[in-house]
């Protein structure tokens, strides 16, 4: 075996979402889930032009503002103050979720719980207890050209968030296309976990172990390489 | 046709007990603070209204706006998509207790459900949700090879509201980003009450600039330099 510590060696959050960024086309809109996601936001590739939408009615938003330069009225889904960019754009959230459900962005990234091979996502609740909340998740996996998800491989207890069928609540049906996860690329084809990408450190074997679901191999796996200073 | 109202209390002084109200805003943004409040203001002077179904994309934050009404006890039930933020213990308490209702709705189905009813649409077909519990109970159908979940239109008997710009006619605009829900609402309820930081004359606002057009709002009331939900929650402060 290689030495691969699973919990060490794994990518962080920043590094997956350095990863996933790398994917965002030149003139895309983009949907990026309220927490992890909106990370991806940082390591947009340069040279590329991206149109973030937010769900509550902006479109074109950038930075976060500086301490104590907030204005409260302008914010993002999840509830951060946001700057806007030149070509920014407001609407009500009928228009907001048009663009969503009529197709119009290229790529919404959400989080997730659990991902199945079929490209089932649940996401929005775990079991019966507490409050429940959805937000615009259901939404937002209907729509969006490209539905990608950013997660670790396992859960914090090292059991696979990637798996044959989803067991909590489901938030969209065959809705994911691409996983980026703390371990790997892996598409959703036909129904199947595709691995695209894999760290070097781990083998096929030791990755398979930690996926609740056949890994699929068609042609080259290629390493997922991190640059230094990504952390 | 002037639709000013003289006083916040004026504003908010015939909605009865029982009935379902949409209130604009998305977390503290675009939230029609004054125009809560002064409903608060009602219920602890009368006792009225009490029994509300309210309807938000939220549940109330901290100890004021929605908050202070569920708090209050003046809320039956809430329609929200996203009830669970970092400072909504004055609904999770209710919910936990099992002293408040809640429909939990995804948040462009919401939106769609309330710009159906405004729109005179009473049920339309969405993607969102099909094949989750939420959808449970609900009519699909197939179209182009695709599932759809059956929506209806969602109903109102008022609304409160939070414009920037407004004239006399009810013609409005909104600030930044909270616009949000209020134009749709405005559309939806059988009677719309909006606030406005600025009244102005007829005129004042340029008929291109306007977002929510005067037919959707029955009651206009002027609050100079209106109070934010989300500085105020961050502050602290009980109302």
């Amino acid at each position: 075996m290689s030495g691969f510590n699973l919990m060490e060696d794994k990518l962080t959050n920043a590094q997956i979402a350095w990863r996933a960024a790398q994917d965002i086309e030149d003139g895309s809109y983009v949907n990026l889930g309220i927490g992890f996601p909106e990370m991806i936001a940082k390591f947009q590739p340069d040279g590329r032009d991206v149109t973030y939408h937010t769900e509550n009615g902006v479109l074109g938003f950038g930075k976060a503002p500086a301490e104590g330069q907030e204005d409260w009225d302008l914010i993002n889904a999840g509830k951060k103050a946001i700057t806007l960019k030149p070509g920014a754009s407001f609407f009500h959230h009928a228009d907001s979720f048009s663009m969503v459900r009529g197709g119009h962005l290229d790529l919404a990234v959400l989080g997730a719980y659990q991902v199945a091979q079929n490209g089932d996502l649940a996401n929005w609740r775990v079991g019966t207890k507490g409050v429940p909340a959805v937000g615009g998740a259901m939404d937002l996996v209907h729509g969006a050209k490209r539905v990608a998800v950013v997660t670790d491989h396992v859960t914090k207890d090292g059991g696979p968030k990637l798996v044959e069928a989803c067991t909590f609540p489901l938030t969209g049906v065959g809705c994911v296309t691409r996983v980026y996860t703390s371990l790997a690329v892996i598409d959703i084809e036909d129904s199947k976990f595709v691995l695209r990408e894999k760290l070097p450190g781990i083998t096929l074997d030791a990755l398979q172990a930690v996926t609740g679901a056949t890994l699929h191999i068609v042609g080259e796996v290629a390493e997922l390489n991190v640059p230094e200073g990504i952390s | 046709m002037n639709k000013t109202s003289p006083s916040l209390a004026d504003a908010v002084s015939d909605i009865p007990d029982g009935v379902q109200l949409m209130i604009g805003g998305f977390g503290g943004s675009g939230a029609p603070i004054e125009l809560i409040h002064a409903l608060i203001d009602r219920f602890r002077a009368t006792g009225s209204p009490k029994n509300l179904t309210v309807i938000n994309n939220n549940a109330g934050n901290g100890a004021i706006g929605i908050a202070a009404m569920i708090k209050a006890g003046m809320v039956r039930k809430m329609i929200c998509s996203f009830p669970r933020s970092s400072n909504a213990e004055a609904f999770n308490e209710k919910y936990l207790a099992g002293e408040i209702e809640l429909e939990l709705i995804p948040q462009g189905t919401l939106a769609e459900r309330i710009r159906a009813r405004g729109a005179g649409i009473p049920a339309f077909y969405t993607p969102t949700s099909f094949g989750t519990e939420l959808a449970e109970g609900k009519p699909t159908e197939t179209f182009d090879d695709k599932m759809y979940v059956q929506e209806l239109w969602l109903k109102a008997d008022f609304a409160l509201i939070k414009g920037h710009d407004g004239d006399e006619t009810g013609n409005l605009t909104y600030r930044l980003a909270g616009r949000n829900f209020n134009p749709l609402m405005a559309m939806a309820a059988d009677r719309t009450i909006a606030q406005v930081s600025n009244l102005r004359a007829p005129g004042s606002i340029d008929p291109e600039a306007v977002v929510t057009p005067g037919i959707f709002v029955d009651k206009i009331v002027e609050v100079p330099a209106p109070q934010q939900e989300e500085v105020l929650v961050r502050r602290g402060v009980v109302y």
